[in-house]
């Protein structure tokens, strides 16, 4: 009864349908599906939801401006619920039943390896918004966010020079995983390259969603009595609240003992607070304090969007942070090269991304490097302010060019700065 | 901090502070005192690190009275640049840092931003300032951080200063900052007394400084007495890391405590899988929440006190879901536990859901009350952090508390009689539908008292409750089901245990071999640390 109910129901939806556009082609073919693949629920939920919104809020700009190729994008998202093998699953569906002409998606490394087989079987075209290890170059993927020679080794550096504190001992830590074990690997190299000994290096790891830091700090602590030590941290998702809120109990300040990370943004510090936490130190290509006229206008777009759409947390008090500017630059880019190969086939817009620019929130013209699908990025260090903002201390003088393989793993150099062609 | 700046700093009247600062500034060997200038005070905000920094040691080359409120102003991010002059901007009102007249601030002010380095550097000078100070306690604190910059030029400063200084723990840290300084001398005896008086502190500030000389020094007397310091200030130091670790064990024990508390009456006495365990937390960390709000908007003056407020809502609301769960599901399912397993986990998923769909998918914050943030030190190397410190004790209070009503109240005892054996309790006349919807709800309001905790050292989101329902309920299975002393005796030794291992082997491995332990042990002893004795053994 229900069944036959429904297809009732259909076939009369669809008989309206079909009078009221006539002569019309299909709906769909009026319309750009892109597909957005990011954790809704799950324990990534927290800073990926964020990024499906700047994929939703991104699409209204660019339809209110006229669509794309005079079509409107259609959205598909769909919830992998931080399931790793969930990823893979939902983005063969969003490439063979949906028929997306591109996904946006993904946060953690293991999500994007994932997906990674599924988008080259079924030659599909993957936007990563997220600063990940390197050590990977697809000729379907686009990586709008860092390569560790954009976050993590000029971070480094900034700590051993003089105004980061001159650090001579270095705790490596982070949470256990492909990301942050390739990245310490790649840091270890590189501070031995520099004259450091294996002994002033101590790599610590916690498993996912670690919440009880009290060992941990009080081991930095005897740690750094041996000599001037910072702390490089990669613990992702939720467990840096405890982990700051241990650092700021056990009276571990940044003047003594500076840590900085790479996956701590305005957003994760939101519940944390920060005072007891001044002066620590944070890297990425982009911060929301950045004074650019871009930037500005991304921030009013982004509260705007999120008061209109009653964006829990960030209609109250709306927060941009780096992944959401590299999603923002990524889909604009995506645009720009679709209308300039007049197409959505993939391996002409692939061809068409090449030394694309767009004028980025973080103030540069943003420029897609014509061989390597890594974007050339400015690094910023910024330093934790009590209102959970970070104060710029330290900026690269010009864009860096990405180098997914790391000098610092042996075996790179052979390897060729652009997707192999198959 | 600022507190101090807005009552002494601005108010002309501080006359005292004013003649105190002069007579510093003499004592500091000041050649002639300069007033600190606009310019001086632009140098000390503009420009690269370096330049401002040797601005700083210039200026404290001659100290005036307005340079302790200008640099206290600059390390509380309060001083803007504008129009090429340097103003100091407090409460919205910006003011002249020489004069400290009032002056109307201009557009496109820009602020001074410090970085690490910067702020170090003003901290020290601070101190400098602040070793002539009145107050015992800045006078301390100066002491203390003294010694993190040491060089041979603070010698002649230190030197005054001890002269004068007649506050014992003051002068401790003055010498201690002076030995440090000594420990660059060029004079090997000199290196050698100051090494040893370092060993003898056994603070780890020492063990730092020992360390560092040890690396660049020739000579081998020297060398041999810094080995030797080195020695003696490990022995020292090792205590308080001993005691850490066992501090550490029993912090993670009260958590573990207070997160099976619960869990030891509804599981532990009453017998229901309860996966929904953890969403009840979940329910008392977001009352928490809700509580903080509350106060923030409506009685921000009180803000300090939400805590005493959030305990007894948080209890509420939790025990609240509890007594609705009871009464319309699982009071229909007593006696098949596989079935409430399924119905507790579905209704922890619906919790969840509704938590996410009312709060949103992020972690919202929750701020510690100014009294729980910090730490008191016990030992040099030893800082036990207050909020978990409070944490322990109030899973003590919570822990007397439920041994009370379980044991002495008229409610604990029909519980007890009802769980021992239901249809004798009923022929008695113990209303027994009652006494299990009072049971589950005063179990779930303890898991909102845990959540109320947990608020106040992790993250509270809608998945709070999954990271701590397969610790809750490995406690109560490790200490007997349906033995509060167990239960306790479970959680601290898991505690420990934990802790210890993870010391040993670090996070990752110590999780393993805790899980490993627990299966090795349940496997010997299935029963639990304490068997239930007694006909209810087999119910």
């Amino acid at each position: 009864m229900q069944r036959r109910f429904t297809l009732q129901s259909l076939a009369a939806a669809a008989a309206v349908a079909g009078l009221g556009f006539g002569a019309m082609p299909a709906w769909a073919a009026d319309t750009i599906k892109i597909g957005v693949l990011h954790s809704l629920s799950g324990t990534m939920a927290i800073s990926e939801t964020v990024l499906k919104d700047t994929v939703l809020m991104a699409v209204e700009e660019i339809n209110a401006a006229g669509g794309v190729l005079g079509k409107k994008l259609e959205p598909v998202v769909v919830d992998p619920a931080s399931n790793w093998p969930l990823f893979a699953e939902k983005a063969k569906q969003l490439l063979g039943q949906d028929k997306v002409a591109v996904i946006f998606g993904g946060w953690t490394s293991v999500s994007r390896k994932s997906v990674l087989p599924v988008v080259e079987e079924m030659n599909g075209l993957l936007f990563y918004p997220v600063q990940y290890e390197g050590e990977e170059l697809s000729k379907n993927v686009f990586y709008t966010g860092a390569a560790p020679n954009q976050q993590a080794i000029p971070a480094v550096d900034y700590l051993m020079g003089k105004d980061g504190g001159s650090a001579k001992r270095w705790v490596l830590l982070g949470t256990d995983y492909v990301y942050p074990r390739t990245t310490n690997k790649i840091l270890r190299a590189y501070l031995k390259s520099k004259g450091v000994k294996d002994s002033d290096i101590d790599e610590k790891y916690t498993p996912f969603g670690h919440s009880d830091y009290q060992t941990i700090v009080a081991d930095i602590k005897k740690f750094s009595q041996g000599g001037k030590t910072a702390v490089v941290s990669t613990i992702n998702g939720d467990s840096n609240v405890p982990f700051y809120k241990e650092l700021g109990n056990a009276g571990l300040k940044a003047t003594d003992v500076p840590v900085v990370a790479f996956s701590v943004g305005e957003e994760e510090l939101r519940g944390v607070d920060t005072k007891p936490l001044v002066g620590h130190l944070a890297a990425w290509n982009y911060f929301m304090s950045l004074k650019n006229p871009e930037n500005t206008a991304f921030i009013k777009k982004w509260s705007d969007y999120a008061k209109a759409k009653n964006i829990a947390g960030h209609k109250d008090r709306p927060l941009t942070n780096d992944p959401m500017e590299a999603t923002y630059i990524g889909i604009h880019m995506w645009k720009q090269a679709v209308e300039k190969a007049k197409s959505t086939d993939v391996d002409k817009v692939i061809a068409a991304m090449a030394g694309q620019t767009f004028k980025a929130p973080s103030g540069i013209v943003s420029k897609m490097d014509e061989k390597n699908h890594h974007l050339h990025k400015n690094v910023f260090i910024g330093e934790i302010k009590a209102d959970g903002q970070f104060n710029v201390v330290w900026k690269t003088p010009a864009p860096i060019k990405a180098k997914p393989w790391s000098p610092y793993i042996p075996g790179n150099d052979k390897k060729k700065d652009e997707p192999e062609k198959k | 901090m600022l507190g101090y700046f807005l009552t002494t700093g601005l108010r002309p009247a501080a006359a005292a502070l004013l003649r105190r600062a002069a007579l510093a500034c003499a004592l500091l060997g000041a050649t002639a005192a300069h007033a600190l200038t606009p310019a001086q005070a632009l140098a000390m905000a503009q420009g690269d690190s370096d330049a401002r920094i040797a601005a700083i040691e210039a200026a404290l080359a001659s100290p005036t009275a307005p340079l302790g409120p200008y640099l206290r102003a600059m390390a509380d991010d309060a001083v803007v640049v504008a129009d090429g002059r340097a103003l100091v901007v407090q409460g919205g009102q910006a003011s002249d840092p020489v004069s400290g007249a009032a002056v109307a601030l201009p557009e496109g002010a820009e602020d001074v931003m410090n970085n690490n380095r910067l702020r170090g550097e003003i901290s020290a000078a601070l101190a400098a300032l602040d070793l002539f100070a009145p107050d015992t306690v800045r006078r301390r604190e100066a002491a203390q951080a003294m010694l993190k910059q040491p060089s041979p030029e603070r010698l002649p400063l230190l030197d005054r200063a001890l002269a004068q200084e007649k506050d014992a723990q003051a002068r401790q840290s003055l010498e201690l900052a002076r030995s440090a300084a000594q420990l660059g001398s060029s004079d090997v005896l000199q290196r050698r007394d100051a090494a040893a008086a370092l060993g003898d502190s056994g603070s780890p500030q020492a063990r730092l400084l020992l360390q560092t000389r040890l690396a660049e020094e020739s000579d081998e007397r020297v060398q041999a007495q810094l080995r030797r310091s080195l020695a003696q200030v490990d022995d020292r130091l090792a205590w308080g890391e001993r005691l850490g670790v066992v501090f550490t064990g029993i912090s993670l024990g009260s958590i573990l405590l207070l997160v099976a508390l619960g869990l030891a009456i509804t599981y532990g006495l009453m017998g229901v899988i309860n996966m929904a365990h953890g969403e009840l937390m979940m329910i008392g960390a977001y009352a928490t929440y809700m509580v903080q709000n509350l106060f923030q908007a409506y009685l921000p003056n009180a803000f300090d006190a939400y805590l005493l407020a959030a305990v007894p809502l948080s209890f509420l609301a939790a025990a609240a879901v509890g007594a609705l769960m009871e009464r319309t599901v699982l009071r229909f399912l007593y006696g098949r536990p596989l079935e409430t397993l399924l119905a507790t986990w579905g209704i922890s998923l619906v919790l969840m859901q509704l938590v996410r769909s009312l709060f949103g998918a992020q972690n919202v914050g929750v701020e510690n009350p100014s009294w729980m943030s910090g730490g008191w030190q016990l030992l040099p190397n030893l800082t036990l952090p207050l909020n978990r410190l409070v944490i322990i004790v109030f899973a003590a209070a919570v822990l007397l508390a439920m041994a009370w009503t379980i044991g002495r109240t008229r409610l604990g005892l029909f519980v007890r009689g009802v769980t021992q054996n239901r249809a004798m309790a009923a022929c008695v006349g113990v209303n027994t539908a009652r006494v299990d919807t009072l049971a589950f709800a005063l179990g779930s309001g303890v898991a909102g008292l845990a959540g109320c905790a947990l608020s106040q050292v992790g993250n509270v989101g809608p998945d709070l409750g999954q990271s701590y329902i397969v610790d809750a309920f490995m406690v109560v299975v490790l200490g007997g089901v349906g033995q509060l002393l167990g239960t306790v005796y479970a959680a601290l030794g898991l505690g420990i245990l934990g802790k210890f291992l993870e010391g040993w082997t670090g996070a990752v491995l110590a999780k393993i071999a805790v899980l490993v332990f627990i299966i090795v042990f349940i496997q010997k002893r299935p029963q639990g640390i304490f068997a239930m004795k007694g006909r209810s053994a087999e119910a």
